[in-house]
């Protein structure tokens, strides 16, 4: 054995992502995953089964469903769920509509992004997770770029960017009180790049928005919005038939689509390589003001 | 292509951000709609261009004080490899952030002002570097610009660092003139230093070795869960999952399980379907043995061969982390891989004045204080001194009122 063997990056990459599971299932009593649907949350669904397979997971999926989803989403979750056999948790925030805990916004730009965070809290609560797995990258964001591996959040859900644990080696201290919970981020140190690498290497499939299609958008602010009824629309909204595909999946009514013909992953992969805009150009949600991310994620966003 | 994983060390104004700024900048790493923002946000240097510090301070707080109060962590990647950059804060109170971003990184790039040269900041950070046991330091020269591109400036730097890296026990240091600034030698060579002979910055991250342990007989193996599906056709299954933390294991190696010391011998290893060999250091696995034995979370598979120590008195250096100072009479929780147990410590043998490096007699241990102390734990850990197995020699100590980690432990000698 020579001192040269060096675990590839995407290796290494993976063997961290999968040591962080296991610390949660050693250290928790109630974990949970939260799973988007996004490529990122489909990533550390597949990083579950090879930290914890042939055992099942220590932990249930959890989706915030908005009810502005895409649909291919939800079939893709179901049809997943249904592959690997796992417990999947659904919170609706269109319950919390309902019962008044949450209140919809209104304009033209409204979207049920904020409403999200009342929904999650109200999950975890409910079933008193103590900690949260999800999948948020630290280059996604200049706020998340600070955010640590174990992430504390207060019997609020909120985030305090300087009461931070500092996080020494590999050793993660997931201790907390009764009513705290912890947010956990297996793949903070992946770039958008490595989770298309793996992805690609791994042959994981995907919703099919994340590939080129053919649907109705519609132009704000200089992006194309999927025409759906769940975007407030006017006499000023044309819908044009355009090829495109979603670089990264939220909501309907906060995620842009970018004109593109890159049908297949490598086509993806090379398309990005090129970009010179990130992931969250396509966020709505982020251009609020400059601080927008660390604010949302102070009030208990994930 | 693997990763290098770095920190830059430096004081408020040795130019830290702009290096890094101009290190992501020079090598395309910065979007357009980041750029943008960036622009928009109105901090310009007094020559008119982009202040590229800015990309680096992550929060309202720092934006508002220009300063960075906590570690970030930036990504970029070239052809040859991937970096992951530890930001950290150069105020020597945030010495705890410094110890924490060294504790992740590989290598260690050490700032020093053309026109200040070696001060008590230089001596701290590379104290401190030296004390993580970082494998690989370099030293950049700044602000070249600011002293006409001179070798003489440059060459006294290097022989004053010189005696500082034997005081604190550097060995692979390489020295770099350099302007973040205008960015000569950052990504590009500069034009202007052609007495330099040596690699641009990044040429050298590109290149530089990372040591990693793989041989067999320093395997370790911390165990973090048990997998044991129970169903009917895995009812005998017993698999134990973790990481390997130093060495490298293979199928009939020879093993012991500590603290136990029961021995027995790796009969298969899995990667969900895969059966690899081998498995690496750093690789998650999961490990079957030919005997079943009682194993749980907290124990360590070691290589027969090559045995840490077991023990329940320790000597360590600390490096204290919170605002309430170290209360000798108190229990903590220690965190040792995946084990935790409770221990208290015993004695201060001494601190290190870490601007001097003269060694004090103190019986307070505060904030960000580094000193040895001698610890007593309630079970006994399975450890290597951190100068011989970084992975398997340290350790943090967590409050159990507060819940907060409150130090970091390099283990230096068994106290038993």
């Amino acid at each position: 054995m020579t001192n040269k063997q060096q675990l590839d990056y995407l290796d290494e990459l993976e063997a961290e992502a999968i040591y962080i599971l296991r610390e949660v299932a050693g250290q928790f009593e109630k974990p949970a995953l939260l799973f988007s649907g996004g490529k990122d949350s489909i990533t550390i669904v597949h990083l579950a089964l090879k930290a914890f397979r042939p055992g099942k997971f220590p932990f249930p999926l959890v989706h915030i469903d908005t009810g502005h989803n895409f649909e291919e989403t939800i079939i893709y979750r179901d049809q997943m769920i249904e592959r690997i056999g796992e417990k999947l948790i659904v919170g609706y925030v269109q319950e919390d509509i309902d019962a008044g805990r949450a209140v919809e916004q209104k304009g033209k730009n409204a979207s049920r992004n904020q409403l999200q965070t009342v929904t999650l809290l109200n999950t975890i609560n409910k079933h008193q997770f103590d900690a949260c797995i999800g999948g948020a990258r630290r280059d996604e964001e200049k706020a998340r770029a600070k955010e640590r591996i174990f992430s504390v959040r207060d019997e609020f859900g909120q985030w305090d960017p300087k009461r931070q644990r500092p996080e020494l080696w590999n050793l993660y201290n997931g201790k907390i009180h009764k009513g705290e919970n912890v947010r956990v981020f297996p793949i903070s140190n992946w770039t958008e790049l490595d989770v298309w690498n793996y992805i690609r290497r791994e042959n994981i499939p995907l919703p099919t928005i994340y590939f080129a299609h053919e649907r109705d958008v519609i132009t704000r602010g200089g992006q194309y919005m999927a025409a759906s009824p769940f975007l407030n629309m006017d006499d000023e909204d044309v819908v044009e038939r355009k090829n495109v595909r979603f670089r990264t999946v939220g909501d309907m009514t906060c995620t842009a689509a970018v004109e593109s013909y890159a049908f297949l992953i490598d086509d993806i992969i090379e398309e990005i390589s090129a970009s010179r805009v990130s992931e969250r150009g396509a966020r709505m949600d982020d251009k609020v003001s400059e601080a927008a991310m660390e604010d949302r994620k102070k009030g208990g966003y994930f | 292509m693997n990763i290098l994983k770095f920190l830059t060390a430096g004081s408020v104004d040795d130019g830290k951000s702009t290096l890094i700024g101009r290190l992501l900048y020079d090598s395309e790493a910065i979007l357009v709609d980041q750029l943008e923002a960036l622009q928009r946000s109105n901090r310009k240097n007094d020559d008119g261009t982009i202040d590229l510090a800015i990309l680096t301070d992550g929060l309202k707080a720092e934006r508002e004080q220009g300063i960075t109060i906590d570690v970030a962590y930036k990504y970029f990647q070239t052809e040859k490899r991937k970096f992951i950059i530890a930001d950290t804060p150069g105020h020597i109170q945030y010495t705890r952030n410094m110890v924490t971003g060294a504790s992740n990184s590989n290598l260690a790039i050490i700032l020093i002002d053309a026109r200040k040269g070696v001060i008590e900041q230089t001596i701290r950070h590379s104290f401190l570097v030296s004390l993580l046991g970082l494998p690989q330091v370099v030293v950049a020269v700044n602000k070249m610009d600011m002293v006409d591109f001179s070798q003489e400036v440059f060459d006294k730097i290097v022989e004053d660092y010189k005696k500082l890296a034997a005081k604190v026990g550097l060995e692979n240091v390489t020295y770099i003139p350099v302007s973040a600034l205008k960015g000569d030698n950052i990504v590009h060579a500069s034009a202007r230093m052609p007495w330099f002979k040596g690699s641009s910055l990044l040429a050298h991250l590109e290149t530089v070795d990372i040591p990693v342990d793989t041989e067999s007989d320093h395997a370790r193996f911390p165990v973090q869960w048990i997998i044991r599906p129970q169903t009917d056709d895995l009812h005998d299954y017993r698999g134990y999952a973790g990481r390997v933390s130093s060495g490298s294991f293979r199928v009939d190696d020879k093993i012991t399980v500590l603290p136990s010391g029961f021995h027995s011998t790796i009969s298969k290893i899995e990667l969900l379907d895969k059966e690899p060999e081998t498995a690496l250091a750093g690789m998650s696995v999961t490990l079957h043995l030919k005997d079943e034995i009682d194993i749980s979370r907290g124990d360590i598979l070691v290589s027969s061969a090559n045995q840490p120590i077991v023990s329940q008195q320790i000597e360590a250096d600390l490096c204290w982390m919170d605002t309430k100072a170290l209360d000798p009479t108190h229990t903590y929780f220690i965190q040792h891989n995946s084990k935790v147990t409770r221990c208290r410590v015993r004695e201060i043998l001494y601190k290190v004045n870490i601007n001097t490096l003269e060694k004090e007699f103190d019986e307070d241990f505060r904030l960000n204080d580094i000193g040895r102390i001698v610890l007593k734990t309630a079970d006994p850990l399975a450890f290597d001194l951190f100068q011989n197995n970084k992975a398997n020699g340290g350790a943090i100590l967590i409050d159990s009122r507060t819940n907060v980690t409150v130090g970091a432990l390099m283990f230096r000698a068994n106290a038993d």
